[in-house]
């Protein structure tokens, strides 16, 4: 499969995946490490992809998305945001309902 | 790249009634910025980061690495500098 319909393929199947800069268990950038800071703290399960590991994810990954950085979240195949979007969405009250509608099927 | 020219690259691709933008690490590649214009209203806060990114073209991820961003309708604004 090529990159780009490996990315589009992974945004399709996992309901929560996070695109980041170093994994889950370490992230390399504070911005990657406040999402999953976020989405660890409502133990929601996700795909994590590190971009670090081949620079053409990202390359591929922004021309689908629209979104030039990195995080780059994305639920039910659409894109919440990047750590802005989150953390502002987390400090709302509003991220969970975003996380939910994946966890009520 | 400085935090004017970051200013200024918004305010020439957007309608804008409000900016602010900071050098968050005073290395020239890491800046926060508030964006208030009335382009925002009824756009989700992904197109509003997206109407704001696309005035930076290629300068976010080549001289610029990271744009923390706050967007406001005017409006919404107002609103939070009155709770304020």
């Amino acid at each position: 499969m090529e990159m780009k319909e490996q990315i589009i393929n992974d945004i399709e199947t996992n309901s929560i995946i996070l695109y980041m800069k170093g994994t889950k268990e370490m992230p390399m950038c504070g911005f990657s490490n406040s999402v999953v800071q976020v989405l660890d703290h409502y133990g929601v399960e996700y795909k994590d992809v590190n971009v670090l590991t081949d620079p053409m994810i990202r390359v591929k990954l922004s021309e689908h998305s629209g979104w030039p950085t990195i995080p780059q979240l994305f639920v039910d195949g659409k894109l919440v945001g990047g750590a802005d979007i989150t953390m502002e969405l987390h400090n709302k009250g509003e991220l969970l309902d975003v996380l939910d509608i994946t966890t009520e099927d | 790249m400085e935090a004017n020219k970051v200013k200024e690259l918004i305010t020439a691709g957007l309608t804008v009634s409000h900016v602010e933008v900071a050098d968050t690490t005073g290395t020239g590649d890491h800046f926060s910025a508030v964006v208030v214009s009335d382009d925002f209203k009824e756009l989700s806060l992904v197109e509003q980061h997206q109407l704001v990114y696309k005035t930076l073209g290629n300068h976010l991820t080549n001289e610029i690495h990271a744009l923390q961003l706050k967007t406001f309708s005017k409006s919404a604004w107002e609103k939070t500098n009155l709770e304020d």
